[in-house]
């Protein structure tokens, strides 16, 4: 971060609780209008990264806000329309139907992954903390960096009902079950979030392992002596400990469900009916395929205030733990 | 630490805005200005457009002889238009190809960024036409129309490509053409058919259902069908061929063609929905076809699940490879015997973009393509659907046993055809027959609440 200049007119300033006055003096006298070497080549260091994030993410959001107020289908001469996208956008097929869809997709995105997540990781920093903690971080983070287009295909054969789940079922006795997954109006939600948990698993682990390896042995070791169990080291050492880790987890995943679009798109697109389709997958068709850019932008736009305002308890919450 | 918690998730968030609409195209206020409806005018410029070597004596466009490369985008999935550019260089070695392969569903949301772009196809496979041609960015081809005689052929092929003034198909000016003309209907399993006593095909609507129920009475798998969200809904298919036995194809057509007015909730279309509410009541498509994908349901039919399939004749070599000499195909029958037989035949709509470099050598290949015999022949072997062309053109020769001698032998048998219903708009398909269908299939809709919310999202859609 920049340091901020401060108009100290030469004369040192003092803490208000006066405690290390000489410290705090140092700290901020400043030359005035002397640009700092160390401060260009900070800049220059996040130059690239900060254009990148301009052209890729600032401007489309702009453009997406600035679209929302037109009728236009990217092509043709736009057309100002005022609110008028966001009135319309609620004739939307089974709109609400969507987002209660994307509401539950938190449950299996987010709050199963993170809850998993935590015992698993818990799990390998007790008991398996060499070679076989590293191999099971790897196995359980691989989904992450599986090309979500096969995972969906593979997990399509999967769940199809002459697929593997179904034999092994059958194998077990349990034929009566078998059915299929991603086409069934009753288990295509459920069947997605399963993929969803495998997808965002490792994630959740290797963020909570990382977290749980800050946490001082001495810690755990004094809770051993006094005979504690694993248990009661989760409860009262892990997750008390790890608020800020889970907080990102907790943040991420839920972007995932909200936003969710990829998953979907890759096991059902949306289907059977409208049982799996979430106000990503509208935002494409009307985008993409109906090329009604104004009320795919204003959907987008709707999104992106229900996702912050999920956010920003999940935020709070954490910040105040952090403090 | 918590400015830094704030942006990662403002960047989650916008990352996922952003990627979705990164490649939406040119800012609102750079694009040209929409071109007005296809008038005199604009056909007279199209004629200065098309044919820049003015010469006394008439002369037909062409390549030239200087090397030109093609710019072209094809369907993915397909080889059978790649064999054609090869074989087009072979005989007019001045022209190259500079190919690019999309997906089908990957070509309705990047053709209208193609066209409107510096550099557009010269050739490209069209998913659609009409928003293109409404935008300007198709190539008003009535001057080539006129010059190679595409007029004298068989009118079907030509007008499902043609826009009159109010942007309706069916008649005025032509925006595209087929590279070949597809035609759906019913593919069957040669030795199952034959164990459940099918001797001949099916004269009457009653006669095939008798044959289903006679394979489910078999334990077989009466009909394959795929309704998968990610292929589109398959029971389209046998829906459509249903509402062609019980009612006219006009008013079908005329819905397809978004002529003012039109509804698909009919009393025919009705009693066709009742009839394939039924069969799936009865069991007759699989029990988990809401999962199954149209690459699934070719590949178990042709191990010999279903003994019957609805499908079109674009799939001719796959299931010939699967089950050589085991597979026959028949037209949908009609409610009465005698009839006449309808079903949904549809060009591979190929366009040339508006600003094309070499639209005349694309022209030409069109032409080409339907007139050469060797083209004629990669053609049928490499998809199986009428070549299209002069009536009196050559039909190519096909090798015994092909289902593909079928598929031909029932062209000239229709009294009507229908384009498909799934491409009335862009997304009713994806929003109106696969949602609806799916739920008819999970008991969850009715034929009637099936007529009623399509109609609704059709209308929905039109006043977008």
């Amino acid at each position: 971060m920049m340091p901020t200049p401060i108009q100290s007119k030469g004369k040192s300033t003092v803490t208000s609780d006066n405690r290390h006055p000489a410290a705090e003096t140092s700290r901020r006298i400043v030359r005035p209008r002397k640009i700092r070497r160390e401060d260009v080549v900070g800049w220059l260091f996040v130059l690239p990264a900060l254009l990148m994030y301009v052209v890729f993410v600032i401007v489309p959001f702009l453009s997406t806000i600035r679209y929302s107020f037109f009728k236009w289908n990217g092509v043709s001469p736009a057309i100002w329309v005022g609110l008028k996208n966001y009135v319309n956008i609620f004739q939307v097929p089974n709109l609400i139907g969507t987002v209660i869809n994307a509401f539950w997709l938190v449950v299996w995105f987010s709050v199963v992954p993170v809850g998993l997540g935590l015992v698993v990781a818990s799990v390998i920093h007790r008991v398996a903390t060499g070679r076989l903690g590293t191999i099971a971080q790897t196995v359980l983070f691989l989904p992450q960096v599986i090309p979500l287009v096969a995972a969906g295909i593979i997990w399509g054969w999967l769940l199809a009902l002459p697929g593997l789940i179904n034999q092994i079922l059958k194998a077990l006795g349990l034929g009566a079950l078998t059915r299929a997954w991603l086409g069934d109006f009753g288990t295509a939600l459920p069947a997605v979030g399963v993929v969803g948990i495998w997808v965002l698993l490792g994630f959740c682990i290797v963020l909570l392992l990382t977290g749980m390896t800050k946490v001082d042995p001495a810690l755990y070791e004094s809770a051993r002596i006094d005979g504690a169990g694993w248990f009661r080291e989760f409860a009262a050492i892990t997750i008390p400990l790890l608020k800020y880790e889970i907080g990102v987890c907790l943040t991420v995943t839920v972007v995932a469900a909200l936003a969710a679009f990829d998953i979907i798109w890759v096991t059902t697109a949306g289907g059977p009916g409208s049982s799996t389709s979430v106000p990503g997958v509208q935002i494409y068709i009307l985008g993409f395929t109906q090329r009604a850019v104004g009320p795919a932008s204003a959907l987008a736009v709707m999104l992106m205030a229900l996702v912050v305002l999920v956010i920003i308890p999940i935020q709070w919450l954490s910040r105040e733990s952090a403090k | 630490m918590a400015h830094q918690k704030k942006n990662l998730v403002l960047v989650g968030v916008l990352a996922g805005i952003s990627i979705l609409f990164s490649a939406c195209g040119p800012a609102a206020t750079d694009v040209p200005p929409a071109t007005q409806a296809p008038t005199k005018a604009a056909a007279d410029t199209a004629v200065s457009n098309t044919a820049p070597t003015e010469t006394s004596a008439p002369e037909l466009p062409g390549c030239g002889t200087d090397p030109i490369v093609m710019k072209a985008t094809f369907e993915t999935g397909w080889d059978m238009p790649n064999q054609l550019a090869e074989e087009f260089t072979k005989q007019f070695p001045n022209v190259t190809w500079d190919i690019t392969m999309e997906q089908f569903a990957n070509l309705i949301t990047t053709t209208p960024l193609l066209l409107a772009s510096d550099n557009p196809p010269d050739l490209i496979r069209l998913p659609t036409m009409t928003s293109f041609a409404q935008d300007g960015l198709l190539k008003n081809l009535d001057d080539y129309a006129a010059a190679f005689g595409w007029n004298d052929w068989p009118v079907p092929q030509i007008n499902q490509n043609r826009l009159d003034a109010d942007w309706i198909r069916g008649s005025g000016t032509l925006y595209a053409m087929g590279l070949n003309y597809s035609m759906t209907g019913i593919f069957y399993n040669k030795t199952l058919a034959a164990q459940i006593g099918m001797t001949e095909p099916p004269k009457t609507v009653a006669e095939l259902e008798d044959l289903f129920a006679k394979a489910k009475a078999a334990g077989l798998q009466p009909i394959m069908e795929w309704g998968s969200a990610k292929s589109g809904m398959g029971l389209a298919f046998p829906l459509q061929n249903l509402m062609a036995a019980y009612g006219p194809v006009e008013p079908i057509n005329e819905w397809i063609f978004q002529k003012v007015g039109a509804t698909i909730d009919t009393p025919t279309n009705l009693i066709a929905a009742q009839h394939l509410q039924d069969w799936i009541e009865k069991g007759y498509f699989p029990a988990d076809i809401n999962a199954i994908e149209y690459t699934d349901a070719a590949d178990r039919f042709g191990k010999g699940e279903g003994v019957f399939t609805f499908n079109g004749d674009w799939q001719n070599g796959g299931y010939d490879a699967a089950m050589p000499g085991n597979v026959g195909f028949f037209l949908m029958p009609p409610a009465v015997e005698g009839a006449g037989y309808a079903a949904m035949s549809a060009p591979l709509t190929y366009g040339i973009a508006a600003t094309a470099k070499h639209a005349d050598c694309a022209a030409f290949f069109f032409t080409w393509a339907a007139t050469n015999d060797i083209a004629r022949q990669i053609n049928v072997d490499g998809m199986g659907s009428n070549p299209g062309g002069p009536a009196d053109a050559k039909m190519p020769t096909v090798k015994a046993g092909s289902v593909t001698i079928d598929t031909l032998a029932a062209g000239p048998k229709l009294s009507g055809a229908m384009d498909f219903i799934a491409n009335a708009t862009s997304s009713i398909f994806a929003q109106g027959w696969t949602p609806e269908l799916q739920k008819m299939v999970g008991g969850k809709q009715d034929a009637a609440g099936l007529l009623k919310a399509v109609q609704e999202e059709y209308l929905r859609e039109l006043a977008q």
